[in-house]
Formats: C-alpha cells, sequence, structure tokens
C-alpha cells in the first residue's frame, strides 16, 4: 500500500502570542507537528504495519519543516518530501495545488482535519478535489479492508456512517487513535532516512492576510454573591441585563 | 447576487440554513438559498428569508452526499453568476464548502466572524491560534466561498418571506457518489449538541464525581433548550464523551450563555467559550481564573447552588 | 521567554537530542505524572511502564545499537534522565541501574556472548538487573567489602555475602554482584547473578520516606554457585564497580536538575495563580527572591551539564568533573525542593503537588552514589592532591 502523510509545522498553543504585523512573533516560540496530523501518521503506521507498503511524510514551507518531516520518520514513516516555501503561505487552495502535484498514485493519503494554527479545516477535502478523489474528513474511527473503507465521523448531535473506496484522501480528528511517541532509536534512524526537498509549486493565492489583531477583551465581570442565596440576583440580572432568559 | 447554502438533515432544515442566509446578507438583498434533499423537504423552503430558493430533490439526498451536494453548488454558482456562495462551518459545512471551492477555483474562507466588503474586495475575520488572535482576510476574484463561524449569525427565520421556489435537477447521478453515508447514528434521544445550543451549561472537575452530573444536566433541562459542556479534565477521566468537550482540543462554542460549573477556567478551556455572549461561572474557589471572563460569578457550593438556580430558571420561565 | 531555558540551551541541542528530549517529556507527561503521586504514597514502583520505556529505547540508550540499544550520545541520555526526573527520582532510578549500573558494566567488562545475551533484553526491559556493590557496613567505603567469591576446582564460584539498598533488587531477574576472590580491594570482581539461583533471596526494604516509587531491597547470599561463565571477565579490582558508578552519577547530575526544574515550574506557575492579600504571592519581594535563586541554580547547572556532557562524548570528561556535577546539581536540587514547598504553603505537603515528593526523594539521591560528603573528598584530593579519606 502507498500512504502519504501530510504534515503542518505550527506553533505550540501552549505558549503565548504575541503579534508582529500580520504574522506572530516567533522568537522563543516552540515548533511542533500540527496534533491532527499525528493521528494521521499512526493511522497510517497501523495500516502499513497491517498491509505492508510505503509511507511518505510530506510538509510544505521553509526548511524548519524538515524537523516535523523527521518526527514522522521517527514515528516509522519510510521517507520524507519537503516542498519548499518561504513562510508558511496562508490560502488553503494555493497549497493544495502545491500538494496535489506531488501526489500521483498513492492509494491512502492521510492528514489533520486542521491545523491548530489557521483553523481553517479545509485541506482534505479541497485536496481530494483537485486530485478527483474521494474524501471523507474528520474521521474518529477507520477501517481499510483492500480498496474498500468505512469511516466515522462527529456531527452535531450524533455519529455520521459512511463507506468509501480507495484511493481515498482521509482527514483524521482527535479519537480516532493514541499517536505512538518516537522511539529513540526511531529518533536515531530518522537522520539515515532519504528526504528529498525541492521548490513547492504554489497556486495563485486569491486569500490573504490584511491583519492581525487580538480579540477584544471581554468586559470586567463581577462575581455577585456567595452561595445559593445569589442565585435570585443571578435571575434578575439573566433577565434584565443580559437578557437570555 | 449572493447564494446560500441551507443545510438540511432528512426533510428538515438545519439552524444552520439560516444563519447562512444571514450571512449571505452581509454581502446585498439579492440573497438566493439552495437546498439538497429528499423528496418533501422543497416544502420547507419557505421559511428561508431569500428570493430565490433553488431545490433539488433526490433520494441520493437523504443523507449528505459530499459529491453530488459539492457538484450541485458548484454548477449552480457557475451558471448563477452568483457573487459568492455561503455556508456555515457545521460539520458538514467543513467538508463541503473548500469541494465548492476547489470546484471554482474560488477564494475560500471558513469559520468567519465578520462580513464586509472594501470595494471590490471582501474582508473577513477569522479565529486563529485558538481564538487567541483574529485574522483580518481579504478575497479577491469572484465568485468567492465563505463559511460562518456557527452561532455567529442570527437564524433569519420568517414567517413572512415567500421566496420563489424553483425545482431543479441534481449534476449527474447522486446515487453514484464515492463516499455514501451509510447510516446516521443520533445520540441517545435527541441530545443537542454544545456547538448548536443557544444554551450551553457545563461541568468540570469541581463535581467530584460522574454521578453528580445529573446536577449540570438538570439545570441544562431546566432553561429548555440547553446543551450539556464538559471540561477537558472530565472527558480525560472518562466521565463525558469527548463530543461534549468544550475547550481548545473539543468544540469552540459562541452560546447566548454559557453557564461553568465547577471549572476552574484553565486558557484551554476558555479558548472554546470565551466568544459567548453572557458567561456564568459557579465556583467554589473565590481565585479560579473563570471569575476573570464571567460576566457573573457566583462562589460556593455547586451542590447547593446549581439545584436551586434549576429551580429558580424553572420558575421564571413559568412566570415569565 | 521559558523559564526553564532562561539562556536558550536548546539552541546548543541538536536536533535529535531535542527530538529525544521532547519524547521523554511527552511519555511522562502522559505516563508516569499521572500515577505517580499515588505510587509514592502506597510505596510503589509502577512495574507497569517498564516495557514502554523499553519500547521507547529508555534502557542503556548511549549503548550501541548493535545490542539493541539506542545508540545516543551521552547528552541525549543525560536528557533522558532529566527528564525522567522530572517525574519523580524512583523512576529515573530504576533506568539509571538499568542503564549505568547494568548494561554498562556488562557492555564494559563482559565477555561477547554475556553481552548478546543479555543487553538486547535489558535494552527492552525484559529482563530486568541490579547493581550489589553497597553491604549493610560498606557503604561509602565498598573497598572494605566483605562479600566473597571463592573459586572452586572447576572454575566456577561460591557467593557469600550481603548486599543492602540495592535498587530494583527484589524486580531483578540478574543481579551483578561485586564480590572478593581474594583478601583485598584489588580481588574484587563483577558476577551475573540469576536471582532465582538457589541461596540467593532479595527482600524489600519497608518504612522508606523517601524514593518510595522504587524497589529497594537488601539482598543476602548464602553458597550461591555461579558457573565460570557468569564472571564478568575484565572486571577486576574496585575500578571496575567504581566505572560504573561514574556513569550512574553522570546521569544523575541532569536527573537532578529535572526534579529541581520541576519544582520550579510548580512553584512559578502556583505564585502566578495564588492571591493572598488581593494580590498573587508572585508579586511579593520574599517569593520573587525564592524564584530568582531557583533560576540562577538551574541555569548554572544546566550549562555544567551541558559541557560535561560534551566532553565525555569527547572522551575527556574525568571521574572528578562527575564528582563536581552531581555534588552540584543534587545538592542545587534539594535547596529548590525545599524552597519549592514552603513556597507552596499548606497545600505544598499534599501528594497532589510534586514538591514535597521531590524533596524527600532527593534525600536519597543525595546520599547515594556517593554522598555529598564523599564527592567533596574526592574534589578535596583532586585540588590539593592529599587524601582526607582516612
Amino acid at each position: 500500500m502507498k500512504i502519504a502523510v501530510l504534515l503542518k509545522r505550527v506553533p505550540d498553543t501552549e505558549t503565548r502570542i504575541k503579534l508582529a504585523g500580520t504574522k506572530i512573533d516567533e522568537t522563543g516560540v516552540k515548533f511542533i507537528a500540527n496534533p491532527y496530523d499525528e493521528f494521521a501518521i499512526e493511522a497510517g503506521l497501523q495500516l502499513k504495519q497491517k498491509s505492508g507498503g510505503e509511507m511518505v511524510a510530506i510538509s510544505l514551507g521553509p526548511d524548519s519543516v524538515q524537523e516535523t518531516i523527521r518526527t514522522a520518520l521517527a514515528m516509522g514513516a519510510d521517507r520524507g518530501l519537503h516542498l519548499k516555501t518561504d513562510g508558511q503561505p496562508y490560502d488553503t487552495l494555493s497549497v493544495a495545488q502545491a500538494l496535489a502535484a506531488e501526489l500521483k498514485g498513492y492509494d491512502l493519503i492521510l492528514l489533520g482535519k486542521m491545523a491548530i494554527d489557521d483553523y481553517n479545516h479545509a485541506m482534505a477535502p479541497a485536496l481530494a478535489e483537485l486530485l478527483g478523489l474521494p474524501c471523507v474528513s474528520a474521521v474518529t474511527a477507520l477501517t481499510i479492508d483492500g480498496t474498500k473503507g468505512t469511516a466515522e465521523r462527529e456531527v452535531e448531535g450524533g455519529l455520521e456512517v459512511l463507506s468509501f473506496s480507495l484511493p481515498a484522501v482521509i482527514s483524521t480528528d482527535k479519537g480516532l487513535n493514541k499517536p505512538r511517541l518516537p522511539t529513540l532509536p526511531g529518533i536515531m534512524a530518522a537522520k539515515k532516512k532519504p528526504m528529498e526537498s525541492k521548490p513547492a509549486a504554489l497556486g495563485a493565492a486569491r486569500v490573504s492576510v490584511r491583519a492581525l489583531t487580538l480579540p477584544p477583551e471581554r468586559p470586567a465581570g463581577r462575581i455577585i454573591g456567595e452561595g445559593a442565596a445569589a442565585v435570585p440576583e443571578l435571575i434578575r440580572l439573566l433577565q434584565t441585563e443580559a437578557k437570555v432568559l | 447576487m449572493i447564494l446560500a447554502f441551507a443545510e438540511s438533515r432528512g426533510t428538515t432544515l438545519r439552524k444552520a440554513a439560516f444563519e447562512a442566509v444571514t450571512a449571505a446578507r452581509e454581502l446585498g438583498d439579492d440573497v438566493h438559498a439552495i437546498i439538497a434533499g429528499p423528496s418533501g423537504i422543497a416544502a420547507q423552503a419557505s421559511q428561508l428569508d431569500a428570493s430565490r430558493v433553488l431545490v433539488a430533490e433526490h433520494p441520493g439526498f437523504a443523507q449528505y452526499n459530499p459529491e453530488a451536494t459539492a457538484a450541485l453548488v458548484a454548477e449552480r454558482v457557475k451558471t448563477g453568476g452568483y457573487r459568492a456562495v455561503f455556508f456555515v462551518s457545521t460539520a458538514q459545512g467543513r467538508d463541503l464548502a473548500p469541494r465548492v471551492a476547489a470546484k471554482l477555483g474560488a477564494a475560500f474562507a471558513p469559520d468567519v466572524t465578520s462580513v464586509a466588503t472594501n470595494g471590490e474586495e471582501i474582508v473577513v475575520t477569522h479565529p486563529v491560534y485558538s481564538g487567541k488572535a483574529i485574522a483580518t482576510l481579504v478575497l479577491t476574484g469572484t465568485p468567492a466561498v465563505i463559511a460562518a463561524r456557527p452561532s455567529t449569525f442570527q437564524p433569519a427565520r420568517t414567517d413572512s418571506a415567500s421566496p420563489s421556489v424553483e425545482t431543479i435537477a441534481p449534476v449527474g447521478d447522486p446515487s453514484a457518489s464515492r463516499v455514501v453515508v451509510t447510516a446516521l447514528k443520533i445520540g441517545g434521544g435527541g441530545k443537542l449538541d454544545v456547538s448548536e445550543a443557544a444554551i450551553v451549561v457545563s461541568g468540570g472537575r469541581g463535581l467530584k464525581g460522574p454521578e453528580h452530573f445529573n446536577l449540570v444536566e438538570d439545570l441544562a433541562a431546566s432553561f429548555g433548550n440547553a446543551a450539556v459542556g464538559a471540561s477537558r479534565a472530565v472527558v480525560d477521566a472518562g466521565w463525558r464523551p469527548h463530543s461534549d468537550q468544550v475547550g481548545q482540543t473539543g468544540k469552540v462554542v459562541s452560546p447566548d450563555l454559557y453557564v461553568a460549573v465547577g471549572i476552574s477556567g484553565a486558557i484551554q478551556h476558555l479558548a472554546g467559550m470565551r466568544t459567548a455572549k453572557t458567561i456564568v461561572a459557579i465556583n467554589r474557589d473565590k481565585d479560579a481564573p473563570i471569575f476573570k471572563v464571567a460576566d457573573y460569578g457566583i462562589v460556593g457550593d455547586a451542590f447547593e447552588i446549581v439545584p436551586a438556580l434549576a429551580a429558580a430558571v424553572r420558575e421564571a420561565r413559568r412566570s415569565g | 521567554m521559558d523559564n526553564l531555558d532562561f539562556y536558550a540551551v536548546d539552541t546548543s541541542l541538536s536536533e535529535e537530542e531535542r527530538a529525544v528530549r521532547d519524547s521523554v517529556r511527552r511519555f511522562v507527561d502522559e505516563r508516569v505524572l499521572p500515577i505517580i503521586g499515588h505510587c509514592y504514597v502506597e510505596g510503589r514502583f509502577p512495574k507497569e511502564l517498564i516495557p514502554e520505556m523499553g519500547a521507547l529505547g529508555l534502557f542503556g540508550a548511549n549503548l550501541p545499537e548493535e545490542y539493541g540499544c539506542a545508540g545516543l550520545n551521552n547528552v541525549a541520555y543525560g536528557l533522558i534522565m532529566q527528564e525522567l526526573e522530572r517525574g519523580d527520582s524512583g523512576v529515573r532510578s530504576f533506568a539509571s541501574v538499568q542503564g549505568s549500573l547494568v548494561m554498562y558494566p556488562i557492555f564494559a567488562f563482559g565477555s561477547e556472548e554475556q553481552k548478546r545475551r543479555y543487553l538486547p533484553l535489558m535494552a527492552t526491559g525484559e529482563v530486568i538487573g541490579c547493581f550489589g556493590l553497597t553491604e549493610p557496613d560498606f557503604g561509602s567505603n565498598p573497598a572494605g567489602m566483605i562479600t566473597t567469591a571463592k573459586e572452586q576446582g572447576d572454575g566456577s564460584y561460591v557467593l557469600n555475602g550481603a548486599k543492602m539498598w540495592i535498587t530494583n533488587g527484589s524486580t531483578a531477574h540478574v543481579a551483578i554482584i561485586w564480590a572478593k576472590t581474594g583478601t583485598d580491594q584489588d580481588s574484587i570482581r563483577g558476577f551475573l547473578v540469576p536471582t532465582d539461583t538457589r541461596g540467593f533471596t532479595a527482600k524489600d526494604q519497608k518504612g522508606k520516606l523517601s524514593l518510595r516509587a522504587s524497589d529497594t531491597s537488601e539482598i543476602v547470599l548464602q553458597d550461591v554457585c555461579v558457573p565460570k561463565g557468569n564472571l564478568l571477565p575484565k572486571s577486576g579490582g574496585l575500578k571496575s564497580p567504581l566505572m560504573c558508578l561514574t556513569q550512574a552519577r553522570y546521569g544523575i547530575s541532569w536527573g537532578a536538575l529535572g526534579a529541581a526544574m520541576a519544582c520550579f515550574e510548580e512553584a512559578t506557575s502556583y505564585a502566578k495563580q495564588r492571591v493572598m492579600f488581593d494580590r498573587p504571592i508572585g508579586g511579593f519581594q520574599l517569593q520573587q527572591l525564592r524564584l530568582a535563586e531557583m533560576l540562577t541554580e538551574i541555569v548554572k547547572a544546566q550549562l555544567l551539564v551541558l559541557h560535561l556532557g560534551r566532553l565525555k562524548d569527547a572522551g575527556t570528561y574525568t571521574p572528578q568533573q562527575v564528582s563536581l556535577a552531581k555534588r552540584n546539581n543534587v545538592n542545587m536540587a534539594t535547596d529548590i525542593a525545599r524552597e519549592a514547598r514552603r513556597l507552596l504553603g499548606a497545600n505544598g505537603i499534599l501528594a497532589e503537588y510534586a514538591s514535597m515528593r521531590h524533596m524527600e526523594n532527593l534525600e536519597s539521591v543525595y546520599t547515594y552514589e556517593g554522598t555529598h560528603d564523599v564527592h567533596t573528598l574526592i574534589l578535596g584530593q583532586a585540588i590539593t592532591g592529599l587524601n582526607a579519606f582516612n
């Protein structure tokens, strides 16, 4: 089975965000593999262990993303592909076109449902369209049997069960699996696995970031009282001030 | 002209259908809507505050049909010469809108919190970095594909609209899709999802154990239309399912009212609910960080306060 | 600014070193921290973690790949110890013993056959070992040991004696026992003793108020017969076990730093959140003094062990350099743990918070692998050339 896993290098959002123009100030920011992509890596590795085959880890961005690709190699991917750009382009479709150019001939393309920096939730379906492939997004369960697959995804108030055929693009959600930690021998082996680097052929960008701002501060709230005795006052405020009751 | 995708499930329109119409009105008054559903869905069309509603009825649309729906909407946008098409970033919208955008080669912005024009440009805002920053994005070219953040635009439901309803044919054969929804399992008894409810009551570790979540459920029930949410701590402890989790790694919600019971207010949780219109916090620790974001806070024992509050809410709703 | 990397030591680490550190950190966060408070109170070592630790490659990580080990450099090895002890000294002790005190002597003094038989299985944690040097009456003075190994006609040995304070003693499948084949310290040799050998008993020492999430045992050897093939052929004299101790002490210098970091992080977080007299206690001068002292000692310790690790990798480090690092880092960690405990106020006595557990653990770390005082004399002798041991 030929499996491709797409990874994004993102800032660890445990760290505080400082704005610098239309980007964030990267000094002191720790970068990690997008957590949703780790579910994709783990899913790919489990399938590879079951059915054999090769898994390629692909990431688009500046040279620093090679470190993220090596995390996937340390977890068990066989080789890496770095598509080189200046910085991280914002436009999903523009990036999807660059990725699509490298994704011919795969049985399964796996990636996280969204990146924790841009929260766009869009790459998998967009990419699948460009490749003319079936796509199931945000899966919380996945089974592949030959060229047939079934998946589950969370929808409002419930769960959709879907069937699809391979080749396909699948995006992964939390709950699909528990990603393995890169083992120490795996980290050492990753250094020796092949890594190709080439310029990314980005498509035209139609979305750009004009500004990045901090969210408006919520006005300071207040503690209106203690214990059950404060309940009547809360009701009054919810009715008259907040008007939600 | 602007097109709004009216999301449906079976023969019912979803709240997102009405939100999409409202969002579309940010760009202009001439709003059309498009629905894909099984036979009988056309009867819902007149609820939409649009001048025209296009309806494609086919058994292949009985469940969400990503490929056929995307093909239908993209085709209509192209042939209809629409300026933009609006979706809502629901589970379905997140899957559908990017497909339409890719088919059209269009500028695409999901999870949008405001929409405006600036000459030929469409300018939107979109929360990024788990809500720690807001990106202002410029979309160029026509058409544009925009998906609104759920619960951000008021659902424009109306009894007085009388749109012209037009039956349209699906594109291709909806029964021949490569991705098929074979079942839709609704969670126990039509449970309201946290990301859709106007009121969310969430519980955290302060409840001491899963058996005490019935207090939170009762308070939610007292409001009538509230969903029950959970902090990450209680989901990780196995007390509540992940689908109830509100926060950075759970769901981001924007209800009218968010009540946090026994939740300390860690940054990761706040990221999931800080855009709620009104926040109420109940916690025994007056220094808990949640009180900094809560509009109204009550300090004390949740086991005392919550039942009293539920009773008072029921009374207020009965007499109000 | 990251409080735990105030001097940007991360920029001096290679990508692999950082990746190793991050993997072990995640393991500790996800698998150790949620249970270790309970284990400590219950007085048990979380044995269920051994297979995962093995799978991760934590045992003997700086030994070569050909023996099933990770083949990491010594800075990476140190980072592993740092991250494990950020979790708990008992967990790190398990790894130190397995790696530096069992796998290392087999690697350094064993035959090829012994290496191939034991090292891969010890790397995965399937075979657990312990190191028997210390005796009830011979701690700081191992040269005086009275455990004997008498050679028999057929080349086998009969061991008699007792060992004490042996980490992993009751869990181990094989013990490395140091015993005198003759009368003086030059006759000390190392023996691989399977713990199910007749005459070998290991019993856990009870009533510990420190290192509670660790198995510490007494070992009694009563006419224990081991075949010739169980002697570590290249071992000879007190020098052999001391070389093992130098390995372990190196790891401990990093480990103690990890404990200090855990306490400092806990104290800082608490100081920013805990409000008293209408503001966070981190805004009061006395608490800021505590935190500034902690930060300063941590930075010094970080730079110290990083440089020591580079020297070890270059093959030029000395045991005295390791003594300085172990002595300094453990001592400063005991101070940081105590001060963190005090900053936490009443909450600081609860097992829910880590500082007091670290504080108690570190008393053992101060005492084992050469007490603080012993290392003082090692340095004294290095400085003056004069032996103040006796």
